[in-house]
């Protein structure tokens, strides 16, 4: 069975951003939403290395168990997705989420948020609009993979450090990878999401 | 001439061994290809992890909380709040409805002994009442709306459908926010006015001797407040500046905690709150049908003199004696 993941190669990554402009692009995510980032751990020292990282479309995703209006939801092909109609804005996804990736656009004063954002695998969203419409879009950004393509992301990649598509096909190009060029730092991120960890 | 040669020599020499100590041994290391191997000084996000509840870096997002990259206690707070704090709250709960249904039905209302005398004696101002009402209806408020973010997917959301249920939560929600705010004035007028009657005094040491008036031919003296009353009083201010405090860092989500301060907010506002609705459910039981005399305090602030010479003897003979 096909179960979507993504992976990032951190030793191939050169902190360029271009998967974060590509998302940014792809899905037109309002200003101060950001569905993915690049985070630089040892930055300037050695050993430095960065990582790309977005919704890990967990399995059995904490957000999903903590949402107060249950909605938040995995699809069968294990992509976490959540409808922006029956979403309340509490930010309890936010605490649950192991990476970070819900975010909630500003609509009033103080702290409160909007209807909760996060990358959908650019597999529009978990509402009631039909796949790929208009009104998906404004709503969720691009549906990719009604139409069979792998996230922009990934597919902007320059150095191909950034992997999606199915768990079993992504880990083992980077274990050929890492058999190849003698290291690897491990698939970040794995172990908390999947549970389970890229053994080499 | 031989002599500085010798020292320049043993300067050059430290020199060499001072730079070869300096740089990394890891930067030796090589690959099976002979290739220098780039891992060699990376550590892993495992090592990471073990140095460090999150592994946290540098990120180009203008916001602080972006440059945290993998955080695994988020999945722990989801078991704390999912599992043990949902089972928890609704043991405490429903054990509390439990134990206050038992009490009815083997002791039942608390009866005036020496029946109503007819006169009436004023025991709270309107500005004391409207205090207290103005708390409790704060509270209750919040206590519903609290439960409904916690046990609402459970109990309504399969029986109203959730269109419906996320309209009620969004409502709720709102309402819970604002909410807070006149319950944490009236907890202050609580406090401004009812601190110094609900000092402990050595009267409340005799109290505790007689079984606070639930021996029925003993006799519990008491001033204002009897010691079960400030109990309850020191308890409820407690559990309520805790849970606006953590509520207040909730409507500020982030401001000036990181994920982990959220985190311990949200656990501490449930585990409270949940206290404070059985502490309060007490309360309610024993002002309304769990004792005969004692709700008109709070409704319209007058009580039965018999009341009083019954529950607090020393408070209403300096209220004579004036």
């Amino acid at each position: 069975m096909v179960r979507m993941k993504f992976l990032c190669d951190a030793d191939r990554c050169i902190d360029c951003n271009a998967c974060v402009t590509a998302c940014k692009n792809e899905n037109e995510v309002p200003w101060g939403i950001n569905r993915r980032r690049v985070v630089t751990i040892n930055d300037g020292k050695p050993g430095e290395r960065s990582e790309s990282m977005a919704c890990m479309h967990c399995t059995d995703a904490p957000c999903a168990a903590v949402c107060p209006v249950s909605c938040i939801y995995p699809t069968e092909d294990g992509v976490v997705l959540h409808s922006k109609d029956l979403c309340i804005g509490c930010g309890y996804c936010f605490y649950a989420c192991p990476f970070g990736a819900p975010q909630y656009p500003q609509v009033g004063n103080f702290g409160s948020r909007g209807k909760m954002d996060k990358c959908t695998y650019c597999a529009g969203g978990g509402g009631p609009e039909a796949p790929g419409s208009a009104e998906e879009f404004a709503k969720y950004g691009s549906n990719r993979f009604g139409e069979g393509k792998l996230p922009m992301c990934a597919e902007m990649c320059s150095t191909k450090s950034l992997l999606a598509g199915d768990g079993e096909v992504i880990a083992q190009i980077y274990k050929e990878r890492v058999f190849k060029r003698g290291y690897g730092s491990g698939a970040w991120g794995w172990m908390t999401a999947y549970g389970e960890a890229v053994r080499v | 001439m031989a002599f500085p040669v010798r020292v320049r020599l043993l300067v050059v020499a430290v020199a060499l061994l001072s730079i070869a100590a300096a740089v990394p041994t890891q930067a030796q290391k090589r690959g099976p290809d002979g290739a220098p191997n780039p891992t060699a000084s990376v550590i892993d996000e495992q090592t990471l992890l073990k140095q460090s509840p999150r592994v946290e870096g540098r990120v180009d997002i203008p916001d602080p909380r972006a440059g945290v990259l993998i955080e695994p206690a988020g999945r722990t707070w989801q078991y704390v709040h999912e599992v043990l704090l949902h089972r928890a709250s609704a043991v405490i709960i429903l054990g509390t409805i439990a134990i206050l249904g038992l009490a009815y039905l083997s002791v039942g209302q608390i009866r005036i002994a020496e029946g109503r005398s007819g006169k009436k004696i004023l025991r709270f101002k309107a500005f004391e009442r409207f205090a207290h009402w103005l708390t409790a209806v704060s509270f209750v408020v919040l206590a519903l709306t609290g439960l409904n973010l916690t046990f609402g997917k459970v109990l309504l959301l399969p029986v109203i459908g959730p269109d419906a249920f996320t309209l009620v939560s969004q409502a709720a929600k709102y309402v819970h926010d604002f909410t807070g705010f006149s319950f944490a004035i009236g907890l202050v007028l609580l406090v401004m006015i009812f601190f110094r009657d609900n000092l402990f005094q050595k009267i409340d040491l005799d109290w505790i001797k007689q079984g606070g008036g639930f021996i029925k031919n003993k006799h519990a003296p008491a001033g204002r407040f009897n010691f079960g009353e400030k109990l309850v009083y020191w308890f409820s201010m407690a559990g309520g500046a805790a849970v606006s405090v953590s509520g207040f860092l909730m409507l500020f989500p982030f401001f000036g905690f990181g994920i982990a301060g959220m985190q311990l907010a949200q656990i501490v506002h449930t585990v409270v709150a949940v206290l404070f609705i059985a502490l309060i459910l007490a309360h309610i039981y024993i002002g309304t049908i769990g004792m005969e005399g004692a709700f008109e305090a709070m409704g319209t602030g007058e009580v039965d003199l018999n009341w009083a010479k019954e529950h607090h003897d020393h408070w209403i003979a300096q209220q004579l004696a004036k």
